[in-house]
């Protein structure tokens, strides 16, 4: 009797265990199934918008008014985005696809410079013309190879699922067609990119491709020890200097300390010894100094940097540390570009961080050319609902990454504050941001 | 018996007498200013008295929240012209002598409103009852209803924020934060650097973090903080569910630093571990420099 009752008691076990698993199989499967659909979608929609891209830009090459021009030029802007959007949704970051990915951003940049700048006034030249050829033909060479791999990856019901595990395990030597193919249409634009974009979009791709020019002669290991001892206000001994690699575009040391819950990192130009980002992590205490003496720290500790004619432009609190930006200011106009953060614990007022790259970077002694028109006439530009409040000269970098003379204005619109930008010499709104720098807290007890 | 009863009246008569002045301390009296100095993005319980005091004058129509914003920085400005100081957006001592001498704080009352969180204005000339509104639900809603007029009406707003226990000191019910990103962003973000880089020296999640944005900012990578967290086989935290773990304090303010600017890594866009790499295609990135275990590259 005991017997029989533990046979039963034991294959209704087994017949639940049996259940219980496939019925996590089933589940699993539909997991699957659906992150494997997500991909299928993000790689389908990318072959269609390569496709439509293609023939985009060849309607472009046949339109001739200016009038056409400009929406389809938007309109190749809007899908390399969307293209962009969808590579970046397939496991691909570890296959070497990102001069595609650049090729794409280009194409982008390219018809948004020539869409915006009014093909009214500056019908496309020569070069462009040409260039939106080249480009024509090699969008299509993509749109083909990636059109083939569509194709075999239907043929044969490739996985998605399945590229992600040859990517995952690298032994095995890597035979999968999808994978394949991406590499085929990478190398093919890395015969191409280089030569066609590089004068036409100079400077587009932020400010990576601009050189960098730093004044004075190289320091050695030991300059780099008492610079950075002398702001740590540390013995040389305990700091452990680095220098950095191949792939760095500005050649720097990196001196480090651990100290008894202190840990400070800095970086330092090789050439000319320059100070370009300090990170000091350590407990900050209560609040006893405001964020207006922090900025006072922050100026002197610039000013013992060797930073002359800094202004503050924003400041704003943190938990007991003050952030603050400077920005250098020529004869009355406040260059953006040459900025610096400065950043301040307000527990006893010690610089806990410094970031100065894009004041070394950008840095120059420039000619600020005098405004060709007056502030009345740029106040004219401003949105008259837009109540000005303050107003001043600066320069700063436009969309298309030239610096440009500006006026700038602070003001109010309802209950918004608003900076506007008007360019200095011909009235061109360069930019309009609402500045929004605080926000309600969310309830943290949820 | 006498003696007692007359002790026992005095006793009262005294309390009667304490009683009042105490609370007519806590409610007149104007609690000063700390001598600190301040500017647009300070916060704290001078704030808090600042706003308050702007608004029973009727320069400030905004949320008192403790929190130095645009909004306050223009009601200074404002009140500084009008009261002919030096019209430059800082609150020193003639400016806040001037504020003290020109209108009256409540602090206790101040302070009780934004502890129970609730919606509250503080005009002069209008009674205290009359500016607060009981809070009903959770009040989520951020939106500020505001109906502009003179100051007699009534000029309601929305308080929200941390509940507080009744005894600490109210905390501002905002928060700074960097330009174009929300506390959610900082959050998400403070979960990848924690989830990659937890046992990291400080630099290093900074570093990480910068990575994130310096992605964010590359033509070769999605255009937003979560597409390239999320962007598949990016991160190894996120693949392997360790991104939701709860961040510390240390990860969030890396994540700040990254925001305000910092980059230890030298601009780089991708970073690795040498003892876990399992490409060698990562490897071939020209290498910018080692920070904790972390190789940032190109």
């Amino acid at each position: 009797m005991l017997r029989w009752l533990f046979i039963a008691v034991l294959s209704i076990a087994v017949v639940g265990t049996a259940f219980w698993g496939y019925q996590e199989h089933q589940e699993k499967n539909a997991i699957l199934i659906q992150a494997e659909n997500n991909y299928q979608r993000s790689f389908h929609d990318l072959t269609y918008h390569i496709d439509s891209l293609h023939d985009k830009i060849g309607t472009v090459l046949a339109m001739n008014s200016p009038r056409s021009v400009s929406p389809q030029l938007a309109e190749i802007w809007r899908i390399t985005s969307d293209a962009h959007s969808e590579v970046g949704q397939l496991p691909l970051s570890l296959l070497p696809f990102n001069k595609t990915e650049e090729f794409l951003s280009n194409i982008g940049d390219f018809s948004y410079r020539t869409a915006v700048r009014g093909l009214d006034k500056e019908p496309l030249n020569d070069e462009e013309t040409k260039m939106l050829e080249k480009l024509y033909q090699q969008s299509g060479e993509i749109k083909r190879e990636l059109r083939n791999v569509q194709h075999l990856a239907l043929e044969n019901n490739l996985r998605w699922m399945d590229v992600q595990l040859a990517l995952v395990n690298h032994d095995q030597p890597a035979d999968n067609t999808i994978i394949d193919g991406f590499k085929t249409v990478e190398k093919n634009v890395e015969t191409f990119s280089e030569s066609s974009f590089q004068e036409q979009l100079n400077g587009v791709s932020k400010n990576d491709d601009k050189e960098i020019k730093l004044e004075g002669g190289k320091i050695n290991k030991k300059e780099v020890k008492s610079i950075a001892g002398d702001v740590f206000q540390l013995k040389d001994g305990d700091l452990k200097i680095t220098s950095s690699g191949d792939g760095s575009d500005i050649k720097v040391y990196s001196a480090s300390f651990e100290q008894d819950n202190k840990h400070g990192y800095m970086d330092i130009t090789e050439k000319g010894g320059y100070v370009i980002s300090m990170i000091l992590n350590r407990d900050i205490g209560e609040k006893s100094i405001g964020l207006h003496d922090g900025m006072k720290k922050a100026e002197q500790f610039l000013t013992k940097l060797g930073y002359e004619n800094m202004e503050a432009y924003n400041s704003a609190e943190y938990s007991n540390v003050g952030v603050y930006s400077f920005a250098y200011n020529q004869d009355d106009v406040r260059i953006y570009p040459d900025s610096v953060q400065v950043k301040v614990a307000l527990d006893n007022g010690d610089v806990v961080g410094l970031s100065a790259r894009d004041f070394l970077v950008n840095h120059q002694e420039r000619d600020v050319s005098e405004p060709e028109i007056t502030i009345e006439e740029a106040k004219k530009e401003v949105n008259p609902n837009v109540e000005i409040q303050e107003e001043s000269l600066a320069v700063i970098d436009n969309d298309l990454g030239e610096e440009v003379l500006v006026y700038e204005f602070l003001g109010t619109l309802g209950e918004d504050t608003y900076r506007i930008y008007i360019n200095a010499s011909d009235g061109f709104e360069e930019r309009v941001e609402r500045l929004k720098s605080t926000e309600v807290k969310f309830d943290t007890s949820a | 018996m006498n003696g007692k009863k007359l002790l026992l009246c005095s006793i009262v008569f005294l309390l009667m007498m304490i009683i009042p002045l105490s609370s007519f301390d806590n409610v007149q009296k104007s609690e000063a200013f700390s001598p600190r100095i301040l500017q647009k993005g300070s916060s704290g319980d001078d704030v808090i008295e600042l706003q308050s005091r702007l608004q029973y004058l009727g320069f400030y129509k905004g949320k008192i929240d403790g929190l130095f914003g645009w909004g306050t920085y223009w009601a200074v400005r404002n009140f500084q012209s009008d009261y002919e100081l030096e019209v430059d957006g800082l609150v020193g001592s003639a400016t806040k002598n001037k504020l003290e001498k020109a209108s009256q704080y409540n602090k206790q009352w101040v302070h009780e409103q934004l502890r129970n969180d609730r919606e509250f204005t503080y005009y002069g000339g209008t009674p205290l009852e009359q500016q607060t509104k009981k809070k009903g639900g959770t009040g989520k809603s951020n939106q500020q209803q505001q109906q502009q007029g003179n100051q007699q009406q009534k000029n309601q707003q929305q308080n929200q924020g941390n509940q507080q226990n009744d005894n600490t000191q109210p905390q501002p019910t905002s928060v700074n934060v960097p330009s174009g990103y929300s506390q959610n962003d900082i959050k998400l973000m403070a979960n990848a650097v924690y989830g990659e880089a937890r046992g990291e020296p400080y630099t290093g999640q900074v570093a990480v973090a910068a990575v994130i944005l310096n992605r964010v900012e590359s033509p070769t990578f999605p255009n937003t903080v979560s597409g390239v967290i999320f962007e598949p086989r990016a991160f190894t935290a996120v693949a392997d569910g360790q991104i939701w773990l709860e961040p510390n304090d240390k990860a969030r303010e890396a994540v700040i630093d990254a925001l305000n600017g910092m980059d230890p890594s030298g601009n780089a866009l991708y970073y690795f571990n040498p003892a876990t790499a399992t490409s060698d295609w990562i490897w071939s990135r020209p290498q910018i420099k080692k920070i904790g275990k972390h190789i940032f590259c190109k």
